[in-house]
């Protein structure tokens, strides 16, 4: 079971199955909808950014074009739910292996700077191809058409709680499936990437393979979240792909642990969006309220939220007889949270 | 003695040449290195012993030569190509992945875990034949006991130990040990010194080295570069004796550049 969903995770998935029929929360059933396609995004970036350590900067490109898949296929293609959606992850993950081709030899700020180039170019071919993408006015009429599901008969999607309960299966799936990847061989491959790309390659692994392998995978999960988020507006728009809102997926991260934890982007994305919510409703200027947040994070926190506690909780790790001692107990490395141990040096 | 007819190399290189920009770290360096011995190549800073070793890792490319393993023409394969073929080494500045711990350090470089690299399913503690692999290597090399200590927390001792292990965990043909001393005091020389004449029962080693003790004690044959040349070459008794080696050693070598 624990190889599956451990504690932390069970958790979670209890605490967000509750909340549309907790009453003071129940208010916010949109606002937790938008969070967990929002976390199925930063759990994935968190692939490469925390993970394999890629900064890549133009992530919010395929989170956005995701929608358009979709809606084309909607709208012209073959109708329906199942089918638009998986053309949202497959063609996003199609875009992301070509572009993955380019930059998963690069590594540092030329892999950033690549990847920020090929998300301008995207949004640029939002408004190129405003015949199929309706430009500026975005591609609106996405339907949330009912599902049917064996043995509970139609769901209405429309309804915002039911389709919370959509999202959430996702979410729930989604989560376990990138536990699992983290967890595994090619998880350790990736995580020995990130602390020595040249060791790695020592090793006999064909490092930019794994690299163009991890780009790929999270522009799946981009995909997947780029789709639902289109289901939950009722249509894709080009704002999620401008390169300003492609910061935002990075600062999730960021704040919430995404080098220190695998929760870490849950958090920070649950940070992110409610602060929002809440600052927007307390005064006009909450962006610069909001930015100088982020800003203090950043400066003063800089393994994020989750990073500040994991450090407070195990600050002696280094004594081996404690360490051996946890694993004879059975609190094995793979056991618990199998985040990248905090950066050392910078 | 009367040798048996030279058993085949299993690294060979033939006129490599390597310059940065106008400078040349080596011209027309041929080196063999015949199976079950410990090789080491010795020379002075700046000799182009570790630039010999990218090389022949794949980490660079030569300008001009040749590089064989087993007989097979190696020069355009990349790194990762190499050490799946078992050419195996470990660096001069640690290279470790410090925030694993010794035992996922070990496990990652077993080839039944390589092999595995794609398997985004299983949990990496399950593959038990790299487990079991990278738990012998870790005794092998003395680090029995800290399994489960981060690579950053250990001794720098233990940590030249560990880049051994680790390069010794991909199974190598022959195995590449960039200055493996630098750095430790008497005591952990002893522990390694004693590590490697152990490892060198059986498996062709190639080992870059300063100190000229461990090198005339544990080498079957030295190779002495100095300017990126081969001076000399030979079983450790008749390098000790060579009058240039000692020169070049002493710094009183004339200084013979001839652009």
């Amino acid at each position: 079971m624990n190889r599956w969903v451990p504690l932390p995770m069970l958790g979670l998935f209890l605490l967000a199955a509750a909340l549309p029929s907790v009453l003071w929360m129940g208010g916010y059933t949109y606002l937790g909808t938008e969070v967990m396609i929002w976390a199925i995004f930063a759990l994935g970036y968190n692939l490469l950014l925390g993970y394999t350590g890629l900064p890549a900067f133009g992530h919010g490109a395929f989170f956005g074009m995701a929608g358009y898949f979709l809606g084309a296929t909607q709208k012209w293609l073959t109708g329906g739910l199942w089918l638009p959606l998986a053309a949202g992850v497959l063609g996003t993950m199609l875009c992301g292996g070509l572009v993955g081709l380019f930059v998963a030899r690069r590594r540092g700020i030329y892999f950033s700077l690549l990847t920020i180039a090929f998300g301008v170019m995207f949004w640029f071919l939002v408004f190129v191809l405003d015949a199929w993408t309706g430009g500026e006015d975005g591609l609106t009429g996405i339907q949330r058409l009912s599902v049917t599901v064996p043995g509970a008969g139609g769901l209405a999607l429309r309804d915002n709680v039911t389709f919370y309960y959509f999202v959430y299966a996702f979410f729930v799936a989604s989560t376990i499936v990138l536990w699992r990847i983290v967890n595994s061989p090619f998880g350790q491959v990736i995580r020995a990437i990130k602390q020595s790309e040249t060791r790695a390659r020592a090793l006999g692994y064909d490092t930019p393979r794994y690299k163009w392998a991890v780009f790929t995978l999270s522009c799946g999960f981009a995909g997947l979240a780029g789709g639902l988020y289109t289901l939950a507006r009722y249509g894709a728009f080009a704002e999620p792909m401008s390169l300003q809102q492609s910061g935002n997926v990075v600062l999730m991260c960021l704040i919430g642990g995404g080098f220190a934890s695998f929760y870490g982007p849950v958090l920070g994305v649950v940070v992110f969006l409610v602060l929002r919510d809440v600052l927007s409703t307390l005064t006009d200027h909450w962006m610069l309220l909001y930015g100088l947040l982020f800003m203090g994070i950043i400066l003063f926190l800089p393994e994020g939220i989750l990073g500040l506690i994991q450090r407070a909780r195990r600050p002696t790790r280094f004594h081996d007889t404690q360490a051996a001692e946890a694993a004879r107990t059975g609190d094995t490395p793979s056991g618990e949270a199998p985040g990248p141990a905090p950066r050392g040096g910078g | 003695m009367s040798a048996p007819a030279t058993p085949a190399p299993v690294l060979e290189t033939r006129g490599l040449r390597r310059a940065f920009g106008g400078h040349v770290v080596l011209s027309d360096v041929s080196l063999t290195f015949a199976p079950n011995r410990l090789s080491a190549i010795i020379g002075p800073n700046g000799a182009g012993k570790t630039t010999c070793f990218n090389l022949l890792t794949g980490f660079l490319a030569p300008d001009a030569g040749q590089i064989l393993f087993e007989g097979r023409d190696i020069t355009a394969l990349p790194p990762d190509r190499r050490a799946r073929l078992g050419i195996c080494r470990s660096f001069q500045v640690l290279n470790l992945f410090d925030d694993y711990t010794v035992l996922e350090n070990v496990r990652v470089a077993v080839p039944a875990m390589r092999r595995r690299g794609f398997d985004l399913w299983t949990p990496a503690g399950a593959v038990s034949e790299a487990e079991d692999r990278a738990a012998a290597i870790i005794r092998r090399v003395g680090l029995a006991g800290r399994e489960h200590v981060a690579a950053r927390f250990m001794s720098y001792g233990q940590r030249r130990l560990l880049e051994i292990g680790v390069a010794l965990a991909g199974e190598p043909a022959v195995l590449l040990m960039d200055e493996p001393t630098s750095g430790l005091g008497s005591r952990p020389m002893e522990t390694l010194r004693e590590l490697v004449q152990r490892l060198a029962e059986g498996l062709t080693i190639v080992v870059i080295e300063h100190d000229m003790s461990f090198v005339l004690s544990l080498s079957h044959h030295v190779v002495v570069l100095h300017r990126g040349t081969v001076i000399a070459e030979g079983p450790p008794a008749a390098i000790r004796d060579h009058a240039e080696v000692r020169e070049a050693y002493l710094g009183t070598l004339r200084y013979t550049r001839t652009a």
